[in-house]
């Protein structure tokens, strides 16, 4: 407990006597930090954005109009259990035309209609729109020769959404981006706060070198640089955390009053955001510390 | 019938060197097969030319390198065959001084010489009561709080020495304690590491300081090239010379370099 209070009170020391290098390396953390907590509300409210696009992705199935209803909930039942199939949803053709009357801009091109031409429907969602192909390989498994058959004969066609397959592919390449982004993003952060630390650190190496001429051990002379690198990486992670709040109370939330969007952004909360930053900021600046001090040890 | 007679067990010396030879990585060698006793209580000096192997001698007693072959022993111990974990406490057993002081210069005088005392986990109370005074006997009760860039040199070496002496090491190694300062502040320097001999500590002091050596008349230990070309019972810095012996010793000293044709007209004048 004394060596504790020791150790802490050599940290404090070498915080107020080395002040440029520290500050550096606070600024740098701040810095790094406020970068990291900008771009991951961002790259999270993206990628939520990509997953809810991709979610709407469906599966028709158009059914002949003399289905009878036997044959309808046999199929309603059978769809339902494919596997990555999300929800089925029937529409009648009744329900169709109203749907599709909606949706029409000049309501009177549905009086030409003489009879409802709309035949009765499921609408397929899929848990993933990469399992696409798995489903309808279920509903219409090929036969002997090869050739799709649907699994009931009251199914007329299975059609995909007409941009199905676009979306698919532009919202998979928005998916990767942002992977890179973050792993990018995570390197530069903590290469910036290991180089710092391992700078500020250099400069005291023939500091080590004297501690251990006169007998300390690898440990008594860690733990202080340890401790120190936890309270770089804290006040560092508490000023970036602070204009992240002023950020978010002067831009984010008056935005979010006036456009439904930004509300509805589906985006990592405040608090677990930055107490994760936090934590990060000083695991980082800590382990960045004991692992430089470590070739000074030559261990 | 003979009385019996009650000898106090024999303490082995306090630093042996058994045919220590020491290669650095290069090639260069460093010490060649040399053999060096010192026993308890001595005072020694270790002199010889720049890169005769002083320096080796004092990174091979504080197993900062280790020798290619032969061994060190440090009070009855081989310090080679010591785990890496067990180095610092060999060095808290060593007390060292060194030209340039080696001292934190983000501490003041006391917390530089409570580091000493703080490593091996001494009691507050302790070091309270221990590092005045050693800072007391070293004349700088009144700098405590300075910090080392405030002292003198001569300031300095003397809580270099302090910290050295600290904890009451059985053995204190002082590479050039002298070379950085004045002949009067040497003379200081030279009575403190004296005083600390006489209170039982052996002192070992490599020097290029000829007339502190020939002076103090302690046993004398040249090196040369790696080799002990000579180890006298209070000895002086240099055995007589010879013109050309002469010759090498002021140049080494100037740190002249003298390419041989000039070497030999030297001689022959």
């Amino acid at each position: 407990m004394s060596k504790f209070v020791f150790f802490l009170g050599e940290a404090y020391r070498a915080l107020r006597r080395n002040a440029a290098p520290s500050i550096a390396a606070i600024v740098t953390i701040a810095v790094t930090v406020l970068l990291v907590g900008v771009l991951v509300p961002v790259l999270s409210a993206t990628g939520s954005k990509t997953d809810d696009v991709r979610s709407q992705l469906e599966l028709k199935v158009f059914l002949f109009n003399d289905a009878t209803d036997t044959e309808i909930s046999n199929l309603e039942n059978r769809i339902g259990n494919i596997a990555h199939v999300d929800t089925v949803e029937y529409i009648s053709p009744a329900e169709a035309l109203t749907l599709l009357e909606a949706k029409l801009q000049d309501k009177s091109l549905l009086d030409q209609l003489n009879s409802n031409p709309l035949p009765p429907a499921f609408n397929v969602k899929l848990d993933d729109p990469d399992n696409l192909e798995s489903v309808q390989a279920a509903l219409s498994p090929p036969d002997a020769s090869g050739k799709p058959q649907p699994v009931s004969a009251a199914i007329d066609d299975i059609v995909t959404g007409e941009q199905t397959q676009q979306i698919r592919e532009v919202t998979g390449a928005v998916k990767i981006l942002l992977a890179v982004i973050a792993v990018l993003l995570a390197i530069a952060s903590l290469f910036l706060v290991g180089n710092t630390i391992r700078l500020s650190i250099y400069a005291r190496r023939r500091e080590v070198e004297v501690m251990q001429l006169v007998g300390a051990t690898d440990w008594f002379i860690r733990w202080p640089f340890v401790i120190e690198g936890l309270v770089v990486g804290l006040f560092g992670a508490i000023i970036a955390v602070g204009i992240l709040f002023l950020g978010k109370v002067t831009i984010v939330d008056p935005l979010s009053e006036d456009f439904a969007l930004v509300e509805n952004l589906n985006t990592i909360a405040f608090g677990p955001l930055i107490a994760a930053l936090v934590v990060g900021a000083m695991v980082v600046a800590a382990l960045g510390s004991g692992v430089t001090l470590r070739r000074f040890l030559r261990i | 019938m003979p009385e019996q007679q009650h000898l106090r067990p024999q303490k082995p010396p306090i630093v042996e060197l058994k045919d220590a030879t020491v290669v650095y990585p290069g090639g260069h060698v460093g010490l060649e097969r040399a053999s060096i006793k010192i026993d308890r209580g001595e005072f020694v000096f270790l002199v010889g030319p720049t890169g005769c192997g002083k320096s080796t001698f004092i990174k091979l007693l504080l197993r900062d390198i280790e020798p290619a072959s032969g061994s060190v022993v440090v009070a009855g111990k081989d310090i080679n065959d010591m785990s890496r974990s067990k180095v610092p406490q060999l060095r808290r057993r060593i007390g060292t001084v060194f030209q340039d002081f080696k001292l934190l210069q983000n501490r003041t005088v006391y917390d530089n010489v409570a580091y000493a005392l703080k490593v091996t986990g001494s009691p507050r109370s302790e070091i309270r009561r221990q590092v005045p005074e050693i800072l007391k006997m070293v004349g700088l009760g009144a700098k405590i709080h300075n910090y080392p860039d405030e002292l003198s040199g001569g300031e300095q070496q003397r809580v270099s020495v302090a910290r050295a002496f600290v904890s009451h090491p059985p053995l204190l190694l002082a590479d050039e304690p002298t070379g950085n300062l004045d002949p009067e502040t040497s003379i200081g320097i030279m009575q403190l590491l004296y005083r600390i001999n006489r209170a039982g500590t052996t002192v070992v002091v490599v020097t290029h300081d000829r007339e502190m050596v020939d002076k103090m008349r302690r046993r004398v230990i040249q090196l040369y090239d790696g080799r002990v070309i000579r180890d006298q019972a209070a000895g002086l810095y240099a055995t007589d010379e010879s013109t050309s012996e002469f010759g090498a010793r002021m140049r080494d000293e100037l740190g002249v370099v003298i390419d041989d044709d000039r070497d030999d007209t030297a001689t022959v004048l």
